[in-house]
């Protein structure tokens, strides 16, 4: 059975690493996203890696305000939904969000306010029919506040507290045995979101490991991991260890 | 997050490491970011010009623009099209063979040339002239290449095709025509992700190029050398030809990394010693499979190096250099004989020696490296004045016999080594774009 999975975001460095596994399968893909011109090159990618079909729809999730009639429409045009991913996300360096409330609203908006929206309306959609998956991309900046990148880190730890509850709501007494609500919190990933940083350090993944974890992630036919997820797995004992650290020593990292 | 700024970074040495220098590195992930961030870089540091930089893999400085800017290419890996009849493959040129293999194999598609690493981009594999151990039946790289999308600069963008003098220049061309911004590509049908393969001992030189005229046939010839021997056994080694099996399936399998360097091997690792026993032990493997076809997966026969991870840290902290030349078949045995001869002496080199026969099929690059003739490549471990004089001696040898270096492995070769092996050199200098330059170019084109 061809597999249908949307992606918000489909330009994101993960989410097209995510979809090119997607394409592998001959599934169908939606992408979601703003330039219209780059997402019609990730469909021709993904068109010419096997995908069944990769309808795009040019639309600015950030500012969406009936994420779930949009949501709808783009399920009807795509003959059904298997699998949501929300991948989409915003990070500019944490002086300019501290520097202008302006800039630090946007970035909590689009991580946190509009993420949970569409999040929201996917889980809603996928609890009605009984079945789907929700993958949200949450981070490890989420985990612990650090002065260089908190105010992504807080909408990314709001994000990942609604995500648990729609996994708690999910998971309940009684629910629909095919619906699955899972976060996964990457480490720092070679991604155009990260272009800007030195990258040439240990630590980070490519975006291909961190997708293999998302599409395993998605599978409902078995129950694989709680709701949070990291990617690479290595991060699950890192961040323990991080939200454990005292604060005389964690002040003094500079992380 | 934004192409069109760059990071000052110490951190991206080539494979052999033995340059170590800061450049500004700009990462595009789109092709319609590249106009935007080649002017950003050619802007942020007049004079030193800029270079593409893929999956870094050459060995020397061919691929670094030391005190300049380099574009970072592996996230610009889409595909554009594909046609299963026509086998074109059109892909952005940070693409990496790996990735094709890992999609195309199960789809019963192979790389017409594949060089002795997969982990090298579509652009760097053109840049470069690319050859493998199908030389004497495929020709290089380049000769596959349909098309391809060229930025200049001055904003041009073009598509050249054979027959474009651009194109020829642009094919071998180190990436100093411009950006290479995307490949069209001619695949090769498989029916098998197996190889068929037989290994065969040989005891002297002679024995090499005996089998190499035997072994026409095969699809892929190459023969590892024990580069210690000396007198009378001197070149023996071990010639493998393989060919793509008909049975067998279609897989893509990545096998788990087993193996990676985790740190600087020390300087004292790699002596004589080492190396002879490591040889020795070797030979007799090789001698006791002598003879008999095996079936293997193509992985490990095409990259034996790729199975360890970071194994360029096996040369210790200096780094090492990577000597690989070519000389025309009328000097062939002469000059092979005499620079093994002065590598045994030395007793230098390592365990990775590797010779081979290119075929007659001409090159299509105006700087490509192969040319008919014999190709012998070693590694060197970095110990300074002691290495670089017996690269020197080489180097003579090589000169003499009409030879020419892999500009792909060198990070040390005299500009007039360099002009004297590719008399095109000159006429390559007009199709140069103004601001692009590397170490090696520098060096090179030096009056």
């Amino acid at each position: 059975m061809t597999r249908r999975v949307l992606i918000l975001g489909g330009t994101s460095g993960i989410a097209v690493a995510t979809a090119r596994l997607y394409a592998a399968e001959g599934a169908v893909i939606g992408l979601v996203g703003r330039d219209a011109a780059r997402l019609a090159e990730v469909a021709a990618d993904l068109t010419a890696r096997g995908a069944t079909a990769v309808p795009v729809f040019t639309l600015d999730l950030a500012s969406e305000a009936e994420p779930a009639a949009r949501l709808a429409e783009m399920r009807d045009a795509m003959g059904g939904l298997d699998d949501v991913l929300l991948a989409y996300g915003l990070m500019v360096p944490q002086a300019e969000d501290e520097r202008d409330p302006a800039t630090a609203r946007r970035t909590l908006d689009v991580n946190f306010t509009s993420a949970a929206l569409w999040a929201l309306a996917a889980a809603a959609l996928i609890e009605a029919q009984g079945r789907g998956s929700l993958i949200v991309i949450g981070s490890v900046a989420g985990d612990r506040g650090r002065r260089k990148n908190f105010v992504y880190g807080a909408a990314k730890a709001g994000i990942a507290a609604l995500m648990e509850g729609i996994a708690h709501r999910f998971g309940r007494p009684g629910a629909p045995p095919g619906i699955r609500a899972v976060l996964v919190k990457p480490g720092p990933t070679r991604t155009a979101m990260t272009a800007g940083m030195d990258r040439t350090g240990g630590g980070w993944a490519e975006p291909e490991e961190v997708a293999r974890i998302i599409r395993r992630a998605a599978d409902t036919n078995r129950r694989w991991g709680g709701p949070i997820v990291y990617a690479p797995g290595r991060w699950r004992l890192i961040m323990l260890i991080i939200r454990h650290l005292p604060a005389r020593i964690f002040n003094r990292l500079d992380i | 997050m934004n192409a069109a700024r760059g990071i000052e970074t110490s951190g991206l040495a080539s494979w052999g490491r033995t340059l170590r220098a800061p450049q500004l590195a700009f990462a595009p992930s789109w092709r319609d970011e590249l106009p935007a961030t080649l002017r950003a870089a050619v802007a942020a540091r007049p004079g030193h010009g800029v270079l593409a930089m893929g999956l870094r893999r050459s060995y020397g400085d061919s691929g670094l623009n030391p005190g300049g800017a380099v574009l970072l290419t592996p996230a610009l890996d889409r595909a554009i099209s594909f046609d299963p009849t026509t086998r074109l493959l059109r892909a952005e040129a940070g693409l990496s063979l790996a990735a094709i293999l890992a999609w195309m194999v199960p789809q019963g598609f192979f790389l017409p040339v594949t060089p002795g690493t997969r982990h090298v981009t579509l652009g760097g594999a053109v840049a470069n002239d690319v050859h493998g151990k199908n030389h004497h039946g495929a020709g290089t790289f380049g000769r596959w290449v349909r098309a391809m999308g060229l930025l200049r600069s001055d904003g041009g963008e073009h598509v050249l095709r054979a027959g474009d003098p651009l194109f020829a220049a642009t094919i071998g061309g180190l990436g100093l025509t411009g950006l290479i911004t995307w490949v069209e590509l001619e695949l090769l049908p498989i029916a098998s992700s197996v190889m068929e393969v037989e290994d065969e001992v040989f005891e002297d030189l002679d024995g090499f190029f005996r089998i190499a005229e035997a072994s026409a046939g095969w699809d892929y010839t190459v023969a590892w050398v024990d580069c210690l021997a000396k007198g009378a056994a001197l070149g023996r080694g071990i010639f493998s030809r393989g060919r793509h099996a008909t049975t067998g399936g279609l897989k893509a399998v990545e096998p788990p990394r087993l193996l990676r360097m985790p740190m600087d091997a020390p300087g004292f690792a790699l002596n004589r010693l080492s190396i002879g026993a490591f040889n020795a032990l070797y030979l007799a493997m090789g001698r006791r499979r002598s003879g008999r076809l095996r079936q293997v997966p193509y992985l490990p026969f095409f990259y034996p190096l790729d199975g360890i991870a970071d194994w360029n840290r096996l040369y210790g902290k200096r780094g090492f250099f990577q000597y690989q030349s070519v000389v025309p078949p009328a000097a062939q045995r002469e000059a092979t004989r005499a620079m093994l001869t002065a590598i045994a002496e030395a007793g230098e080199g390592s365990f990775l020696a590797v010779l081979k026969t290119f075929g007659a099929l001409p090159s299509p690059g105006l700087l490509s490296f192969p040319m008919e003739g014999t190709t012998l490549a070693l590694d060197f471990a970095n110990r300074g004045a002691p290495t670089l004089a017996l690269l020197a001696r080489l180097d003579a040898i090589l000169r003499e016999a009409g030879g020419r270096l892999y500009p792909a492995k060198d990070g040390r070769m005299p500009a007039a080594m360099f002009q004297a092996g590719y008399p095109a050199w000159e006429g390559f200098r007009e199709h140069m774009d103004p601001h692009f330059s590397s170490a090696f170019w520098r060096r090179v084109s030096q009056p």
